[in-house]
């Protein structure tokens, strides 16, 4: 009992917080900031014991619920499911919303919406702790949805710029597209179970027909697609890098592209019962996770390579479930949520230093950016695996399922992942190196416009308030793995260890030898031909552009001329036609009285004339 | 005497008045022809009201109250007339069209 009102308690906290925040927040006298921050820390706090609850007790789950006015079909419950699961995700969502709630006050010093800004991102965080903490499908549904419509708001935060606002639309329009398939999905199970309920839902699996649980978690799948930026859906992740960093961090890497993975996870044994939906996943899973790779290794804007990373590291998760990996998965989800955190919040730091996005104006910051630098190098070093960091055991514990899994996509798992890892680490080094190593490039700091020498010195640190969480992500970050050494899935094996780790080292070599022949050139281009093929990913914005766009487009101007020429025209017909008409009436007054009264006399006379006539 | 003369000296006289009222372009002219129609109607009620017997003789009444609303009337017509004529230099009624509705601009008939 107590466990669930804490974690009610702890997604309605956040909510209390966005709506004061969205209302009051200029008004108040000590700004937005206090609420919104104290709001999430309410959270973090709440979440932490929750999950001390479930950790101490004996009992796998809790559930409460109240049920929803009747509806006179299959009914809707409100309520909270915690389990270890929920619990923990819990736990990493609310301190990733924190760090990010108390680097905000830092990066959006001074910015006219931060009030709005800082609502949103509660908002968002109670929408997940939604997604994470209900117990019905279609009550995830509507925490689904608010992340997404607040993802498209704090993307287009700067929206004057039109990039940005272009970019919050597609991100809207491509992750609603899937999720119309995620919805569909959520009715065809709770049909077929009768109930929307988790526990119902997923008891009820067994006996339901093996093509009612195919096509439910197909569809399923469709909106994870969309949401957790996997091929053919992920075009959107790249350019939603438009955002201010903070907002990167805690959507697009820490949580809700992840919350696909979550799902999946949360509803495993329905697409355990499903095994060509996991056979599908696998297979886009392995896609994107080497397409994404390679146009991370291509791509020279920092926040751009960390985006393309996002997807990868996602579709590591994805490939664990798909190995019946559960646990590798969301151990994976869990690390990653740290160092990606870190790794965008770095960038966050290193870009409002430099003022640019391009790696190309970096270079050299490790002296004039210490603390930025160490941490983004945990960062660094979990994304591409290094041991001791939590990267290297929770990637390494999804190689190991990969090859003790029966699954029959375990050999492309195991190959697209190690492939993977191994071009993880190579791009890993290769924007370490050109970030804070070499020479800082001449001219490169179009900030204030000053002279070379006083741009110099405006290279500074970050301020405490951003430097904070930093270091308090990095912990996680580096440490995490030691955590998971309690459960036996995540403990490390010698084979695929030492291969993975083998792998990430020779592409880190790769990347090194690259750099190192001409610092201050730019490694990639050791790609030759291929880069710009890599770093447009494939050309997939280009294909969707010819097709999909071009498609909707042409049915748009269709859509346009009938309107014109069909509905348009009927309704000016309409008036011309009732003017016209008033026109002719508009002759008999023409301000004589004596021609009215003879028409008064006429009609009179014609009166008369008929009832003589008629009577 | 047969009721019949009376009654058709009415409908003369208010044809005449109609005749006026429709056809002469001299306001005051106007206003004459409507108290030809008025009397014309003054003859009806009187003629009726001895032809029926009435023994309220609400005929005679009504006639009463005719006269004194015309009256009031070719007053208050006759100052505007005047006024009219002070404004105009003219109390031709077809030359006064101030009521008709201008045209609406911009619109293609």
């Amino acid at each position: 009992m107590t466990a669930t009102a804490l974690a009610a308690a702890a997604t309605l906290v956040p909510f209390g917080a966005a709506v004061v925040g969205m209302l009051f927040g200029r008004r108040l006298p000590f700004g937005a900031a206090p609420i919104a921050v104290l709001g999430t820390a309410a959270a973090t706090v709440l979440a932490i014991l929750v999950a001390v609850d479930v950790a101490g007790a004996s009992s796998s789950v809790w559930e409460s619920s109240t049920q929803l006015t009747p509806t006179g079909m299959v009914p809707i419950t409100l309520g909270v499911r915690v389990d270890s699961l929920s619990a923990t995700v819990a736990v990493m969502v609310t301190v990733v919303a924190l760090a990010v709630q108390v680097y905000s006050v830092g990066y959006l010093r001074g910015d006219q919406r931060y009030s709005s800004y800082a609502a949103l991102i509660s908002l968002f965080t109670a929408a997940m702790l939604t997604v994470v903490l209900a117990n019905d499908l279609l009550v995830i549904y509507v925490g689904w949805e608010i992340m997404g419509i607040c993802s498209y708001f704090l993307i287009g935060h700067y929206w004057e710029d039109p990039p940005t606002s272009a970019a919050a639309v597609k991100s809207f329009l491509m992750t609603r597209f899937g999720d119309v398939g995620f919805l569909f999905g959520i009715f065809v199970l709770g049909m077929a179970a009768g109930s929307f309920r988790l526990t119902d839902v997923l008891t009820a699996v067994p006996a339901m027909d093996p093509g009612t649980v195919l096509a439910g978690t197909l569809l399923l799948t469709a909106g994870i697609v969309g949401k957790s930026a996997q091929f053919p859906l992920h075009s959107w992740l790249p350019d939603a890098m438009a955002g201010p960093s903070p907002v990167s961090a805690l959507i697009h890497a820490a949580t809700m592209v992840a919350s696909g993975a979550y799902v999946v996870a949360r509803l495993y044994p329905a697409f355990e019962a499903a095994p060509a939906t996991l056979n599908v996943i696998a297979v886009l899973a392995v896609i994107s996770m080497l397409g994404s790779a390679l146009a991370a290794l291509a791509t020279d804007d920092l926040k751009r390579v960390l985006a393309y990373s996002t997807i990868s590291q996602l579709s590591v998760m994805f490939a664990a479930l798909a190995v019946g990996g559960r646990t590798q998965a969301v151990g994976h989800l869990l690390s990653h949520a740290a160092f990606k955190a870190l790794l965008f919040l770095c960038a966050g730091a290193v870009i409002h230093a430099v003022g640019s996005n391009l790696m190309a104006d970096m270079g050299g910051l490790a002296r004039a950016m210490p603390v930025t630098f160490v941490t983004m190098t945990v960062g660094f070093a979990a994304l591409a695996g290094v041991p001791p960091t939590s990267g290297f055991f929770t990637k390494d514990a999804v190689v190991a399922a990969a090859f003790g899994s029966a699954a029959a996509t375990a050999g492309l798992v195991a190959a697209g992942v190690l492939l993977t890892s191994l071009l993880t680490a190579a791009y890993a080094t290769r924007a370490w190196l050109r970030t804070f190593f070499g020479a800082q490039p001449a001219g490169a700091r179009p900030a204030d416009g000053t002279a070379h020498e006083a741009a110099h010195e405006a290279v500074h640190e970050a301020p405490w308030i951003m430097l904070g969480p930093l270091v308090v992500l990095a912990v996680p970050a580096l440490l995490l793995g030691f955590g998971a050494l309690r459960l036996h899935e995540l403990r490390p094996e010698l084979g695929p260890a030492v291969l993975s780790v083998a792998l990430a080292a020779l592409g880190a070599l790769a990347a090194y030898v690259g750099w190192r022949r001409d610092p201050a050139h730019e490694p990639a281009t050791a790609l030759g031909r291929l880069r710009p093929v890599f770093a447009s990913a494939f050309g997939t914005d280009d294909l969707y552009e010819r097709t999909v766009a071009a498609a909707v487009m042409r049915l748009a101007r269709g859509v346009v001329g009938v309107d014109d020429q069909v509905v348009g025209r009927a309704v000016t017909g309409t008036g011309q036609g009732a003017r016209r008409l008033g026109g002719v009436l508009r002759l008999t007054q023409n301000g004589n009285p004596q021609f009215y009264v003879t028409g008064v006399l006429a009609g009179v006379l014609l009166i008369t004339v008929g009832v003589a006539l008629l009577s | 005497m047969h009721v019949a003369y009376p009654v058709v000296l009415a409908a003369l006289l208010f044809s005449v008045g109609v005749y006026g009222v429709l056809a002469r372009r001299n306001a005051i002219l106007v206003l004459m022809s409507v108290e030809l129609m008025l009397n014309a109607v003054n003859l009806n009620l009187v003629t009726f009201d001895a032809y029926l017997h009435d023994a309220l003789h609400g005929g005679q009444a009504l006639t009463l109250f005719v006269i004194v609303i015309a009256a009031a009337e070719v007053g208050l017509g006759l100052a505007i007339v005047l006024l009219v004529f002070r404004n105009r230099q003219t109390i031709a009624v077809d030359a006064l069209r101030e009521l008709a509705e201008p045209e609406p601009a911009g619109v293609d008939r």
